[in-house]
């Protein structure tokens, strides 16, 4: 198991390494200069050639690409996420003061995703053809398909503008005020979740149908047990299975989710900051963040399969 | 001896998408106290979903038990709700069964100690720690060794035969009146197979149980069955003591089936083995007539016009449906 797990660690390394080199190329070739938006910041002030070239050096984009990438790995692996280009700040700071935020917001998606999902997926399985499961199938349906920013705002049409029962958009923080916290949260949540909420209900559904035609709950059943116990005890384990791959799955989901759900709700959050940073090519702050994003997938992948010998006590980690 | 169960005029069907199929239709047996009872049959007869009709085991859509009673104890079970109490108070406690695939017959999820301890506490009331050393018990019994540390194992950590012996623990641990096997052995090699029919027989003496084996497989049932009920195409076609089935078949298919296994004690010239010519037939419209009509090589005009004979006794115990007397033809 300890040795799985340091396998898999120097495994997720070499992921990361990957992801960040992309991220870096990417960023290079995208038409655009970072020094020209940050001059065209001020319009009042000009800039010489020279100036700019300065700024350049200052940055250290001055350098060939391959020493570019190398120095700034090792400013990362020193610690050091570099300073903003356009804002001028420490990347490390605006990250801490960011990520609590998207990690709000991302928690309680991921729970209301999974607990949702779970239940819409055993409740269809169990009433199969009935009523219920079909209007929840199309729903589930519906979740998958619909873009969930247009959602944002159909919702912000309806419960702001319309019925004023919440506030548009904002943040509040939960040590600030916690009632005031969860009401703007709900909206962003409930886009952010609307995917896996999806996503998991039909997985849920499929393997719990699966797992019903099995002997051994035919045996369960010819055991005289109550039929809660049934599901319970011998469906919902052996359902999770695959439950939990796509579990995993939203984890990136709704990170990468928060980009735009935070650009729609004006949260200060990491999504909008990367957002922001991504228009204003502002190089350390997305490959900065871009690799907490990929740290926190890499980490939740593994918690996923360490996870399975829980549920199955047939796989061994070796 | 005591009538046990008595199942009358069964039909089980069921709606596909090709059509209905009355995969059994107009079964009667019994079963008596302290009995072993064989019901033979190709795949496809409709010998298991007797059984599972009996349990009420039957998915519901697509099958349907369309008629029938089957009285134990007094009260008609096909008339209790397929998921009441009252149901479930017969499963597992007075009629418990055995299935075919001991490979997943077994919760793979689920703990040896968990799968057997659940019946002792569901219907015995057993606490958690009385049921743990019954469950210990019954691993003994059924010849599990090193019961105790092999308890908290999974399912996966047991060989075929092994886990055949956990659900035949399983089934007899509410002391059942009655114990269906439903092809015990089929997935089992050959020397597993005897052995797990022997503990089967052993048990079933020791807790007074009768026991139902349903099976493709004559030479199981010849060796410990008391009485055989033929099945063929959803009905039963011949029933009667195990004599009476081996040594006096009348229906052309019970003869058929006789003549295409090997017995000890053949002599060279009679050794070769005569298979049944074509296929069972397709459950889905069925004709009227008898539906071994097809692949009978002693049928009579009779048998093209008529429908499907009613069993009629030709023995004491021993009952045929057939128009022709297959005594005289031979």
């Amino acid at each position: 198991m300890t040795a799985y797990i340091i396998r898999r660690l120097l495994l997720g390394v070499i992921i990361l390494l990957l992801v960040t080199l992309l991220v870096f190329l990417a960023m290079r070739l995208l038409p655009g200069d970072p020094l020209m938006i940050f001059v065209s910041q001020f319009q009042t002030e000009s800039f010489t050639p020279e100036q700019i070239e300065e700024l350049r050096r200052e940055f250290g984009l001055d350098r060939s690409l391959p020493m570019q990438y190398i120095n700034w790995l090792g400013d990362i692996l020193r610690g050091d996420m570099g300073k903003s280009i356009i804002m001028g700040q420490d990347v490390g700071y605006l990250i801490s003061t960011r990520l609590p935020v998207t990690v709000y917001f991302g928690v309680m998606s991921f729970v209301v995703s999974a607990f949702l999902g779970v239940i819409f997926g055993v409740i269809c399985a169990l009433r199969r053809g009935k009523w219920l499961d079909s209007v929840v199938t199309v729903l589930a349906n519906i979740g998958i398909t619909v873009p969930a920013f247009w959602i944002g705002i159909l919702l912000m049409y309806l419960f702001s503008l319309t019925l004023h029962w919440l506030p548009t958009s904002g943040y509040v923080a939960p040590t600030e005020n916690l009632a005031q916290s969860l009401r703007a949260a709900i909206m962003p949540v409930i886009c952010l979740s609307l995917f896996s909420v999806a996503a998991l209900t039909r997985q849920t559904r499929s393997a719990m149908l699966e797992v019903v035609s099995q002997d051994y709950i035919r045996t369960a059943w010819a055991k005289g047990l109550r039929e809660r116990v049934i599901v319970l005890r011998h469906t919902i384990k052996n359902a999770m299975i695959p439950v939990i791959t796509i579990l995993g799955l939203q984890v990136g989901l709704i990170f990468g989710g928060s980009v735009l759900i935070e650009t729609v709700f004006n949260i200060p959050g990491m999504g909008r900051l990367l957002a922001n940073s991504l228009f204003s090519h502002d190089y350390q702050i997305v490959q900065a963040g871009t690799l907490v994003i990929a740290v926190v997938v890499v980490l939740s992948n593994l918690i996923v399969d360490i996870s399975y010998g829980w549920f199955d006590p047939r796989i061994r980690y070796g | 001896m005591s009538v046990l169960l008595d199942v009358k005029n069964l039909r089980t069907h069921f709606h596909t998408h090709r059509g209905l199929v009355k995969a059994v239709d107009g079964v009667s047996f019994h079963i008596n106290e302290k009995e072993i009872v064989g019901l033979v049959g190709e795949s496809g007869c409709g010998k298991s979903v007797s059984m599972l009709s009996v349990m009420q085991l039957i998915a519901i859509p697509p099958g349907k038990i369309v008629s029938g009673s089957a009285m134990f104890d007094g009260h008609d079970l096909l008339k209790y709700k397929p998921k009441g109490d009252e149901m479930r108070a017969i499963r597992g406690a007075k009629i418990a069964m055995i299935f075919q695939e001991p490979m997943t017959s077994l919760n793979p999820v689920l703990t040896i100690a968990r799968q057997v301890t659940e019946t002792l506490e569901l219907h015995l009331k057993m606490d958690t720690q009385t049921a743990r050393k019954r469950a210990v018990e019954l691993l003994k019994l059924v010849g599990i060794p090193e019961a105790e540390s092999r308890l908290d194992n999974y399912p996966h950590q047991f060989s075929g035969g092994m886990r055949q012996r956990v659900m035949i623990a399983i089934a007899l641990s509410c002391n059942p009146k009655i114990l269906i096997a439903d092809e015990p052995t089929t997935a089992v090699d050959v020397t597993t197979q005897a052995q797990l029919l022997e503990l089967m027989q052993e048990m079933v003496n020791r807790f007074n149980t009768s026991l139902v084996i349903v099976t493709h497989n004559l030479g199981v049932v010849a060796r410990y069955a008391d009485r055989i009920y033929v099945m063929y195409a959803g009905r039963i076609v011949e029933s009667g003591l195990s004599e009476d089935i081996f040594l006096r078949p009348l229906h052309p298919y019970t003869i058929g089936l006789l003549k295409s296994v090997p017995q000890l004690g053949q002599t060279k010239s009679d050794r070769e083995l005569v298979p049944i010519s074509g296929l069972p037939p397709n459950l889905i419209d069925m004709p009227q007539n008898c539906a071994f009509l097809p692949r009978c090589s002693y049928h009579k005009e009779r048998c093209r016009l008529e429908p499907w004979p009613e069993l009629h006794a030709v023995g004491a115990q021993h009952y045929v449906s057939c128009y022709v007397d297959t005594r005289e033809t031979s």
